[in-house]
């Protein structure tokens, strides 16, 4: 197979990809990000009418005569299901759902509550909490498996292509204010175990071959490393792809954020595996003393 | 590597079959209790609703704080020290005693075999802690002390919730204690979870008092609302009959006023009592105050000695059947919030399975024709791991009885996509060792020694999240730490016996092929 010299573009793609942190992470500090009923607390109602009966404004003018404060309604799939949403939350009243579905129908006709999602500021906040916990924890646990596997070097390089692609995937969810809910947290952990995943392989290879080459300078023996591990990470990429682009679009509406999520996540990850991984093994000078140093410690 | 003993290759074909058949008896129907068992879907799939609850435990705080002030007051009068001004505030008691006895009290406060310290000598701890200033004392619950109450509270109220649930008749419900004032309940099936909530939400403490004239009255009056909010009524402090001395209550048709009553029975204590009360009582009226508001206040006619009785007030056939249930299983030690509900009607349950399993096939379908198109043969072999890989997996979980849910089945696609990794490392790497290397066993051989610790770095890095997914997330989100946990072990196994053993027979027949792979 032809040598593909990704180590020509260390530089430039080093520089798009800090550009895209910083872009990120400016969204993600001033805009912030869409935060479901998960995180947010408040309702969320999935409801479905028949054909003739509804269309988005009147569905929104009749929520909006109900007094529950901000309503945001959307689409949700096709033509007849919408997703309402709200911050009043009463889950004490009973009746508070029922009160909401006879007014709608008497404005609007049939509707079928398919779904209803009712989230206390107490439980939203605690979500949360451990929604970025399980996060944390997960970067720290990786962080610790590859370095008691690999020397100081490798793990900094893995954690932070791991920070970019998380920061990069929330960062995308800014921009087009996509909902951050509670599977975007698996999303997003998966992500980080994929792309760990990734930059393993071609770190292993790293390693390997520097005992093999003594001779060779760390700058080239990466793009070896990234050549020979190639095809393996091309067909994987491809197969996972494959599978989430399936959930993508067969899979409903409600795994569409998790699996558009995860194709940013996988995409990114491989990207990061070859173009922040390696690139920071250059930089900190990784040489074959690097690794037979420890060795022998 | 490449060598299998005979007695190996027996066991990993039986594994492999027998998980495999529970895979299948998803889809059968066998009556038996060990063969037949089927993955248990989760609400978001079989719809239903997901209710969390929460006790509110200030009533029984304060309730517990002043039944122990009754018992300072006694205890500090056996002991012939005077203490004053008893105040119950903010969650804690506070009184003064006289200068010279500030010593002796916080002897006696400390004292572990003390009577006001009844926890000492089971859990070596306080039931209070207190501070003292000057002549003043506070005394505030122990954190050990709050735990024990709000765990005594919890298993009641856990207690009347089941009660509660069962008499309402649903399918299978799940009530489960999450954390020390959480209450899980889970109704598969119900999608309008209206009248749970309303009956949850009460906490039915009943009384009988009378309508009080003179408000001088010994034990004090209030003035209460009437139910529907209309007008008020004020009654005696004395509870002549609590809800705890019921035995029964059920609703029924009152045949001379054809109006829907709930009719109850008393234990032999409560007969005695309403008995009493009722014949000293004759004239007056009686009021029947639920949860701090009153029902209705029937004026007595006669003495009611046997028992029994009846309770009016414009009841639907389903408020008096409400009631009555409400009262058959008694009251709530402390009123309870609904702080989550997630409600999933039975259609959206099943076009997300449906979703799920269209996306299952046609990524299985993408990433099996993607191998062969690859690797060929060796397509062949990573495709029929993938396919063992699949009945494992949905075996496995058919085992345990997990719960799959929506993003769990997102989990098993996921796996599919990712499972065949290990053998692609494997392939590639064999590739790559049949360069240099002329003996084809050999260079299988080497392929997979040497790709081994890649792959097992690889999928032990998606384990890591994958645990954690488990132990920090909730409901939905745990079947797919589930399916992807489970996926990688069962993606190891196929991998390492099934693809290996097959490549292992191919590569043996055909060691002086040419390009083998």
């Amino acid at each position: 197979m032809k040598t593909i010299y990704f180590n020509r573009f260390y530089k430039s793609f080093n520089i798009l990809s800090g550009i895209l942190i910083v872009v990120s992470l400016i969204f993600l500090i001033f805009k912030g990000l869409n935060f479901g009923v998960d995180f947010k607390g408040g309702t969320l109602i999935e409801l479905r009418t028949d054909k003739t009966s509804a269309n988005i404004t009147k569905i929104r003018d009749s929520f909006n005569q109900m007094d529950l404060g901000d309503v945001s309604v959307k689409n949700f799939g096709n033509d007849t299901d919408f997703v309402v949403k709200f911050e009043k939350q009463n889950s004490n009243d009973p009746k508070f759902i029922d009160q909401i579905k006879t007014k709608l129908s008497n404005s609007i006709g049939f509707v079928d509550f398919r779904r209803v999602e009712n989230v206390g500021p107490k439980v939203s906040a605690e979500l949360l909490r451990s929604g970025i916990i399980a996060i944390a924890l997960s970067l720290a646990a990786m962080l610790l498996y590859i370095w008691i596997r690999f020397e100081w070097q490798f793990s900094l390089g893995a954690i932070l292509a791991l920070f970019h692609d998380v920061v990069i995937t929330l960062g995308i969810f800014s921009v087009f204010s996509l909902e951050i809910n509670l599977s975007i947290v698996a999303a997003v952990l998966t992500i980080v175990g994929y792309s760990m995943n990734d930059t393993v392989v071609i770190f292993d290879r790293v390693r390997e071959n520097l005992r093999k080459y003594a001779d060779v300078k760390i700058f080239e023996l990466t793009n070896i490393s990234i050549n020979e591990t190639l095809s393996r990470t091309i067909i994987t990429s491809v197969t996972t792809l494959l599978a989430l682009l399936s959930i993508f679009i067969f899979g409903g509406e409600i795994l569409k954020g998790f699996s558009l999520a995860m194709i940013l996540g996988v995409i990114f990850g491989t990207y990061s595996s070859i173009y922040i991984a390696n690139p920071i093994l250059v930089s900190l000078k990784v040489s074959q003393r690097t690794i037979i140093k420890e060795e022998k410690d | 590597m490449l060598y299998f003993s005979k007695l190996r290759v027996f066991s990993v074909l039986v594994f492999t079959l027998l998980i495999s058949y529970f895979t299948i008896s998803n889809f059968t129907k066998i009556d038996d209790e060990y063969f037949s068992k089927n993955i248990k879907l989760g609400l978001d799939l079989q719809g239903g609703s997901y209710l969390l609850l929460e006790i509110d435990n200030e009533p029984v705080i304060k309730q517990r704080l002043q039944s122990k002030v009754l018992e300072f007051k006694k205890f500090f009068k056996d002991k012939e020290i005077k203490v004053r001004n008893y105040v119950i505030e903010n969650k804690s008691i506070i009184f003064d005693v006289d200068i010279d006895k500030i010593d002796n009290v916080k002897l006696l406060l400390d004292d572990d075999k003390s009577d006001i310290n009844p926890y000492f000598q089971q859990y070596k701890s306080h039931q209070f802690n207190f501070e003292s200033k000057d002549s003043s004392f506070k005394l505030e619950f122990s954190d050990y002390g709050l735990i024990l109450l709000k765990n005594s509270s919890l298993d009641q109220a856990i207690e009347i919730v089941r009660r509660r649930v069962d008499e309402v008749g649903t399918n299978e419900p799940n009530i489960l204690k999450r954390g020390n004032d959480r209450i899980l309940v889970e109704l598969p099936g119900l999608d309008d979870p209206g009248r749970i909530k309303s009956l949850l939400g009460k906490t039915a403490n009943l009384t009988f008092q009378f309508i009080s004239n003179n408000s001088e009255e010994s034990f004090g009056t209030e003035k209460l609302l009437f139910e529907d909010e209309s007008n008020e009524a004020v009654v005696s402090k004395r509870i002549v009959l609590s809800g705890d001395n019921l035995m029964d209550a059920k609703p029924t048709m009152n045949n001379q006023t054809n109006e829907t009553v709930v009719s109850f029975s008393l234990d032999r204590v409560g007969a005695k009592k309403f008995g009493k009360a009722t014949s000293s009582g004759v004239g007056k009226r009686l009021a029947i105050i639920l949860d701090g508001k009153i029902i209705s206040a029937p004026e007595v006619r006669e003495p009611i000695v046997g028992g029994n009785g009846q309770i009016s007030g414009n009841f639907t056939f389903q408020s008096a059947t409400d009631l009555a249930l409400l009262l058959r299983s008694g009251a709530l030690p402390a009123p309870l919030n609904i702080i989550e509900e997630r409600t999933v009607g039975p259609d959206l349950g099943k076009d997300s399975i449906n979703a799920g399993i269209i996306s299952l096939i046609i990524g299985f379908i993408l990433v099996v024709a993607f191998m062969f198109y690859k690797y060929r043969f060796f397509g062949l072999i990573a495709n029929l791991a993938l396919i063992s890989n699949l009945f494992l997996l949905v075996g496995i979980l058919t085992l345990f009885e997990a719960t799959l849910t929506l993003p769990g089945i997102a989990g098993i696609i996921l796996t599919v996509g990712m499972a065949v990794d290990a053998n692609v490392l494997i392939f590639e790497r064999i590739k790559e060792e049949l360069k240099n290397e002329n003996n084809s066993i050999i260079a299988f051989d080497s392929g997979y020694t040497k790709s081994r610790t890649t792959i097992l770095d690889a999928n032990i890095t998606t384990l890591i999240a994958a645990i954690i997914l488990f132990f920090m997330g909730s409901g939905p989100i745990k079947g797919f730490s589930i399916t992807l946990g489970v996926g990688i072990l069962t993606t190891l196994f196929s991998v390492y016996f099934i693809a290996r053993l097959i490549t292992a027979y191919y590569v043996i027949k055909n060691k002086h092929k040419e390009k083998l792979i």
